[in-house]
């Protein structure tokens, strides 16, 4: 339930899920364009906690969640991820990915596209439809199921995204700018939609966005970059209550934290 | 991912879940369309056939109003009469014989038919495979390549006497030496575009498949083949003409008195006395393709969902 949890839902007494320890990450490393891209990352994400990375463009935030998912590897430092190597947790399939083009196969039906992970996962046929079924209804797109994803709007077919990325249940979501190529009215749907669905079910979100107003809205701590190189330049807890409802963008407190936010930001380009 | 907007073309065969208050045409049941729309153009054609035939014989061959000479001669030899084409096809291929030349295209369309069909199978296996070889292993690709780009640039003339001869020594049919000319012929298209399909694929959806922790098997099966169907079937229609003209082609060195390569031969060579003949078989080879790229598009139509043909 969303609102057994405080709006800084970091427990203190738990293990991190993810912990980041000296994470750098040096693109062309061999090459005449040596690009540093993060510079000495530590960030802890505790369970059930919705983490934002936020930051300017070329800050290094998609990077971080990259490195993250193991799709790619730090030059140096360590991921550790439910105790594991990230390479490992990807292995174990602790990872569920939503991006921002939500890459929805186009020759699979909405169903099928669910059903794509726990296919590869060797689910039962049974299994499959079961949970898809489940997963569409919990997006709400449960009607469309024998549809193709080019006959859905933008919206759609990112909560189908999100559908597929929870499909087999990972312990975390990893979320990289999924609202960004959405209309400003549809995002703020879809942020509820996303708060709704993590009510639901308890995930780990870690979130990249370049969205203060996104960042503020969702999370429970945001943390703020700074570029060239990317590094962390302060991590703010956002103490707004939860369920976070329509009002909450009215609250002054909400303007608060933005304004906080973006205080961290300044600083940093001075 | 592609665009909504993008897809707008693609969704042509959804609008018709919906009743269209449109023309006519539109209103027509879809498989009446496409027959109707080749018999008027068919009509369009004949009609200008015959209408440069009237016009030539009323002006002595000149544009009308104009001194200037009509780029093609207008007479029975040069062309002739559209009815007359057609008429030949039922009286008999030669003096004194009971088969009429209708009968005699059929029997030899088949048997070119056959070579084709065979080539054509075999050209595309080996074009797909060396498609999925290339798209494993770059340094292949970049080591085998050229010889495969070489290959199509020699002329089939100059291949297949070697073919026939090759394979004549070691005693193979004439039909199957004339399958390995067409197959020749048609597996390139196919890989080049097995290949380009099969990397059709942006980075997204591979790392997709990556983060579920896919195996290499997995992302081919759910990813590359699926992505790269499109394109197959694109090639897959190139290369059924292709393979249609290999076969008759083929047939003229390997010495095949049964297939459509020696009819047109012939036909060409009695041209002066008979020129009806001749174009009438090349209406039929003509119909071949195009019966060989009706069977491909039919294929494509049940296997791919609407919305992911390229084009039509």
């Amino acid at each position: 339930m969303a609102d057994s949890r405080p709006g800084n839902s970091r427990p203190n007494a738990s293990r991190p899920i993810v912990a980041i320890r000296g994470v750098t990450k040096v693109f062309n490393e061999r090459g005449d364009h040596r690009v540093k891209a993060l510079d000495d990352i530590h960030l802890d994400v505790y369970p059930g906690e919705f983490v934002s990375l936020l930051g300017p463009s070329g800050c290094g935030k998609s990077t971080l969640l990259r490195l993250v998912g193991d799709l790619t590897p730090p030059t140096s430092g360590t991921v550790e991820v439910n105790g594991k190597s990230a390479q490992q947790a990807r292995l174990d399939r602790d990872y569920g990915m939503v991006f921002q083009h939500a890459t929805l196969y186009d020759w699979r039906t909405i169903g099928r596209n669910v059903q794509l992970p726990l296919e590869v996962m060797n689910y039962s046929k049974e299994q499959r439809e079961a949970r898809a079924g489940d997963m569409l209804r919990l997006v709400q797109l449960e009607e469309f199921s024998r549809h193709y994803p080019w006959q859905l709007s933008g919206g759609m077919q990112q909560r189908v995204a999100i559908a597929r990325a929870l499909a087999f249940e990972p312990s975390i979501l990893l979320m990289d700018e999924p609202f960004g190529a959405l209309d400003e009215i549809t995002r703020e749907r879809m942020q509820m939609e996303l708060l709704r669905i993590w009510g639901q079910t308890r995930t780990t979100v870690l979130f990249v966005t370049h969205s203060i107003p996104e960042a503020v809205f969702l999370s429970g701590r945001v943390a703020v970059m700074s570029a060239r190189p990317g590094r962390i330049a302060g991590v703010i807890d956002i103490d707004l209550p939860r369920p976070r409802v329509f009002e909450t963008r009215e609250d002054p407190r909400f303007f608060e934290k933005i304004t906080e936010v973006r205080e961290v930001l300044r600083r940093e380009e001075t | 991912m592609q665009e909504p907007s993008a897809r707008t073309a693609g969704t042509r065969d959804v609008s018709t879940l919906e009743a269209t208050p449109a023309a006519t045409a539109r209103d027509m049941p879809g498989w009446l369309r496409r027959p109707l729309a080749f018999l008027v153009i068919l009509t369009v054609l004949v009609a200008a056939w015959e209408g440069y035939k009237a016009i030539g014989a009323a002006t002595g061959d000149k544009i009308p109003l104009t001194g200037i000479r009509l780029p093609v001669r207008s007479d029975d030899r040069s062309m002739p009469h559209v009815g007359d084409i057609v008429g030949a096809l039922f009286e008999p291929v030669q003096r004194g014989q009971t088969e009429t030349l209708f009968g005699y295209l059929v029997r030899a369309g088949l048997f070119t038919w056959r070579e084709a069909a065979v080539g054509f199978l075999m050209g595309s296996l080996i074009g797909f495979a060396l498609g999925v070889v290339f798209v494993h292993s770059p340094l292949v690709e970049r080591g085998l390549m050229p010889y495969v780009v070489a290959s199509q640039t020699v002329p089939l003339l100059a291949i297949a006497p070697m073919v026939v001869v090759w394979g004549g020594q070691l005693g193979w049919e004439a039909w199957i030496r004339v399958t390995l000319i067409s197959a020749y012929l048609t597996f390139f298209p196919v890989t080049i575009n097995t290949l380009r399909g099969l990397r059709s694929p942006n980075p997204t959806s591979v790392e997709l498949m990556r983060s579920y922790a896919a195996s290499r098997w997995q992302v081919m099966w759910k990813l590359r083949m699926p992505a790269a169907l499109p394109y197959i079937f694109t090639a897959l229609k190139v290369s059924a003409t292709a393979s249609v003209i290999g076969a008759v082609v083929g047939e003229l060195p390997s010495g095949i008195a049964d297939g459509l390569g020696r009819s047109l031969l012939t036909f060409s060579y009695y041209y002066i006395s008979g020129p009806e003949k001749l174009y009438a078989s090349i209406l039929f080879s003509a119909a071949l393709g195009i019966a060989f790229v009706a069977i491909v598009s039919y294929a494509e139509r049940i296997i791919l969902p609407p919305g992911r043909r390229l084009a039509e």
